[in-house]
């Protein structure tokens, strides 16, 4: 039962994880129809500048938390600027263009921001600092959960609920929702619809940096290649769920982390990344608009 | 005031270039020994570079929206392009053909052994890049597991050789008719799906291949993979490393000169531009009658076998393989090809496979930024030349008493 | 009359939505038949419905099997079969095949006529350049019947407004139907190009011999071509007749001519 438990709570980790970057395909797909092959590496590139930024105050002598602290926030702002980045240069002139454009750009960019690190910092793994505490509370429980995992589960739920409020709530929120049913018309009302992707590409960039924070920690090592196959499975999860979908993209992540988690720990741990692939393709096979998803009609 | 605005503004972009890339190229860490080290002059050389580049640029995005605005207001759309009013001149055109050949015939006696096996994985390539160029180009469909097929084609080659003891030959046409069987699997269940989840599920196939190779022992001999593979033999009689590489070359150039001629005549008949229409528009190709789901599967399945063909001859040359050469990267280097040299365009694609592959080779001190130069190909390629470096041309057909109006390319 | 397309008491739903509901309509040999409403009457969705791209909720979608008298269900086939069994269509938003020249996408509709597979294009033996020789003689009669020869090797897309338009009839009539559908092919022409438009249509009617179907918001060249009208609105049938009886009939005026009648 124990290992179980294990097991549903690390699925449920590695879910929140797949959340936080499921969460930026999916906002971005909601209102550009274009998978954003480089947000893996937004990701990839928050985690960099978090253990760059540790690197440096843990030399300088800071304290524990003050460091976590910090490194999340320089993370975050440093990944949204680049998402920021990389929607002016590689997606934005190519708005009007094919869709069969706008992919291969961006998987250009994916390239691009890969090997920029690879060569900027190194090819190997580099060991990142678990920084949060062992909690004592947590110590009978240490079996089953760790306390990284409990900061996990925590930040996604606060970060899911401040996300909800600003697409319910808030104007530019408002102007997401109407960018996505109908960019023209959302112009036409009056919606600055560049400002309102380059939004959509920040927020889901700090999002995605916030995952690559954690997992990092919990992990505990990174390197330049974490970005490609965890963006993959964080799409795997946003289709699952229906792409465009904010509730589906968590759902989706959810029940991926658990098939995994389940199917390593009683099927074989050889094929992990199979698992997510072949999930891919039987959901796009019987329900390719995921689970929550619109059905998308196709206007003739 | 015009240049002063612009000035200002690369200077924006050149201060928010350096902040961008601040921490991650200035400031350089090494966890293990706890040393950091700072690399100001990564920090002035992007202010600078990307103080120019702002302007580059600038000028090329402003080109662009001109071009876009000249041809919407119906005026004469661009010249042809250099290269192609080259090749649409018979004078230089032939000459330059014959020279080639004569070049391509006499390469290995010219030059080393070395350069030959290098110029064998060039053209390996560019086979590669044709056949990608049918799904690709012509079909329009994304797909970034190619390197799956050209996976099945070496494989094919070291165990039925392992095994059966099959020669070179033999497992030519073999992995020919394997690679477009992989085709068509792939390509039913992948059917009904729209561009970009086909270029998702595309990779989720290349991947899965990779890594069933990887673990499989019994099969596959899992990542130290099958050594020994033998070099072809010529007519029986078994060659030394260096005429077995000379004869490799010769090989490759014919399968090239037949791939190019089967796809030059594809292109150019009902099935190539069934392909083009379906790349075009989906449901107005379906409406004119156009058999969606056989069409995309011919076109899986004939991109496929050139890959399964070079894989053969992959095997044959390296006489060893492994998981590790058909990585998601190199179905990445292999679009970047099609995409550089132009979609759909046979030339272009050559040129981009030539280029692409032989740079990085002789160029070694940029062979470290070989995948980097490759990202920013597909993104520069996409956004300012989406034709590619030398376009497809359509044909032109003349008809008697007709009016030429002469443009069409 | 000796129909052509006979569709019987067809629906459609979209999820909750009811597109279309229990519609008849016939279209008789040589006759040119409009199909009018109001914007979001379930026009197109009918045409989609009889061209296969949306297999319909309920009802027959009958058409003539060629060189016979009877007719034959087509519910549920593919549009590319629907197009063989010869059916052709238009699209309301222009669908050409932009980065082709002009012939190659009146090529296009010759397709599903030929029969050159993946080893006659490769060895292109005697019969394959015939077919491919005539299939570009044929095309190119096609577009100088539509005047469109001037074109020939353009790309569609820099084709001027018209004659896109006209493009688009060329390549459907290339896939030989005897029934060609029409969605509002006069959408966005100026009266001079509308009334060559009528032209153009009467001739494909008197010529070919084929039957036409369209959807059309321009009223004079509804009147002016049709034999029958039939009006849609909310997905029902609500009339049907000559152009002299739909132009009297008090609940077309109330629904839809209304407004347009009086100015």
């Amino acid at each position: 039962m124990d290992y179980f438990l294990e097991l549903f709570l690390g699925g449920l980790t590695r879910g929140s994880i797949y959340a936080l970057i499921a969460l930026g395909y999916t906002m971005v797909y909601g209102i550009i129809e274009l998978i954003n092959f480089a947000h893996g590496e937004i990701y990839m590139i928050g985690a960099f500048t978090a253990l760059i930024v540790i690197s440096v105050l843990t030399l300088m002598g800071m304290n524990t938390v003050a460091i976590l602290v910090i490194a999340g926030v320089i993370a975050v702002i440093y990944s949204s600027a680049y998402g920021y980045t990389v929607e002016k240069i590689a997606y934005k002139p190519l708005r009007n263009a094919p869709r069969l454009s706008a992919l291969i750009s961006a998987i250009g960019m994916s390239l691009f921001l890969q090997n920029y690190v690879l060569l900027a910092q190194t090819s190997d793994f580099l060991p990142f600092p678990n920084l949060v505490p062992d909690f004592e509370f947590m110590e009978p429980y240490a079996h089953i959960i760790g306390s990284t995992e409990i900061v996990i589960l925590l930040t996604t739920a606060v970060v899911m609920v401040l996300l909800t409020f600003l697409i319910k709530f808030t104007t530019i929120g408002k102007a997401m929702r109407a960018a996505s049913q109908d960019k023209t018309m959302a112009m036409l009302v009056g919606i600055n619809v560049n400002r309102v992707i380059s939004v959509t590409f920040v927020v889901g960039s700090a999002t995605a940096a916030i995952g690559g924070v954690l997992i990092a920690s919990h992990v505990g090592m990174i390197n330049f290649y974490i970005g490609f196959i965890a963006g993959i499975k964080a799409f795997v999860a946003a289709v699952l769920g229906g792409i465009g979908s904010i509730p589906g993209a968590v759902l989706g992540s959810f029940i991926l982390g658990w098939t995994e988690s389940f199917a390593t720990g009683y099927v074989s741990s050889d094929y992990e990344d199979v698992f997510a692939f072949l999930f891919l393709v039987l959901i796009l096979i019987f329900r390719p608009s995921g689970i929550l998803g619109r059905t998308e009609k196709n206007k003739v | 005031m015009f240049a002063f605005d612009r000035i200002k503004k690369a200077l924006l972009v050149s201060a928010w270039f350096m902040f961008l890339t601040f921490p991650i190229l200035v400031i350089r860490i090494n966890p293990v020994e706890r040393i950091v080290e700072w690399r100001w002059i990564n920090m002035l050389l992007i202010g600078v570079g990307s103080f120019f580049l702002s302007f580059v640029w600038h000028y090329f995005i402003r080109r662009k929206e001109m071009g876009a605005r000249r041809a919407e207001t119906g005026e004469e759309s661009e010249a042809a392009p250099l290269a192609q009013r080259i090749l649409k001149n018979k004078k230089i055109y032939r000459p330059a053909l014959v020279v080639a050949g004569i070049f391509a015939l006499c390469f290995p006696f010219i030059f080393s052994l070395y350069q030959t096996n290098i110029m064998i994985s060039a053209l390996i390539y560019v086979m590669l890049g044709l056949g990608l160029n049918i799904v690709v180009g012509l079909a329009g469909l994304l797909d970034l597991g190619y390197v799956a097929f050209y996976a099945v084609g070496a494989y094919a080659y070291a165990l039925l050789n392992y095994h059966f003891g099959l020669t070179f030959w033999m497992v030519l046409p073999i992995g020919a008719g394997l690679g477009a069987l992989f085709g068509i699997l792939l390509g039913f269940p992948v059917l009904r799906l729209r561009g970009d989840y086909l270029a998702i599920v595309t990779l989720g196939f290349g991947e899965i291949i990779r890594i069933i190779l990887e673990n499989w022992n019994e099969f596959s001999f899992g990542p130290s993979g099958i050594s020994n593979i033998p070099r072809p033999s010529l007519f029986g009689i078994d060659l030394s490393v260096h005429d077995a590489t000379i004869y490799i070359y010769y090989v490759m150039i014919g399968l090239c000169l037949l791939t190019i001629f089967v796809v030059n005549r594809l292109q150019d008949s009902r099935i190539g531009r069934a392909w083009i229409a379906l790349r075009e528009d989906e449901i107005a190709c379906q409406a004119m009658g156009i058999d969606k789901a056989r069409t995309k599967l011919t076109a899986f399945a004939l991109g496929a076998t050139w890959a399964g063909m070079s894989g053969v001859v992959f095997a044959a040359k390296t006489t060893f393989v492994n998981p590790a050469s058909f990585t998601i990267w190199e179905s990445i280097i292999i679009l970047c090809i099609v995409v550089l040299g132009g979609m759909g365009s046979i030339i272009g694609v050559i040129a981009g496979a030539l280029v692409l592959i032989l740079m990085p080779e002789y160029l070694r001190a940029f062979s470290e930024y070989r995948m980097l130069a490759f990202g920013v190909v597909l993104v520069v390629m996409m956004v300012f030349r989406p034709g590619g470096l030398i376009p497809n041309v359509r044909r032109i057909y003349t008809f008697k008493g007709a009016t030429e109006s002469g443009k069409g390319g | 009359m000796e129909s052509v397309l006979k569709v019987q008491n067809l629906g459609m739903n979209f999820g909750g939505l009811r597109a279309l509901d229990s519609v008849d309509l016939a279209v008789g040999r040589n006759e040119i038949v409009a199909l009018i409403g109001p914007n979001g009457a379930g026009k197109t969705t009918f045409f989609n419905c009889v061209t296969g791209i949306y297999p319909p909720t309920e009802g027959d979608i009958l058409i003539a099997v060629r060189g016979k008298g009877d007719l034959k269900r087509i519910n549920g086939l593919k549009p590319n079969r629907v197009t063989e069994k010869g059916l052709a269509r238009t699209f309301q938003n222009i669908r050409l095949f932009p980065h082709m020249t002009v012939l190659e996408n009146v090529m296009i509709g010759r397709h599903c006529r030929m029969a050159a597979g993946i080893l006659g294009a490769v060895l292109r033996g005697g019969s394959t350049v015939r077919e491919e020789q005539s299939a570009v003689q044929e095309s190119y009669a096609i577009l100088e019947k539509m005047g469109l020869a001037p074109f020939v090797n353009d790309f569609a897309k820099n084709l001027p407004y018209g004659a896109q338009r006209r493009l688009e009839i060329a390549r459907a009539m290339a896939t030989e139907p005897f029934l060609l559908l029409l969605d509002e092919p006069a959408a966005g022409m100026n009266p001079y190009e509308t009334k060559e438009l009528d032209d153009l249509i009467q001739r494909v009617r008197h010529e070919e011999g084929i039957a036409i179907l369209l959807i059309e918001h321009d009223m004079k060249l509804v009147m002016s071509l049709s034999d029958r009208i039939c009006v849609v609105d909310y997905g029902r049938k609500i009339a049907q007749g000559t152009p002299d009886e739909i132009r009297n009939n008090p609940a077309v005026i109330k629904a839809y001519l209304g407004e347009e009648m009086d100015a």
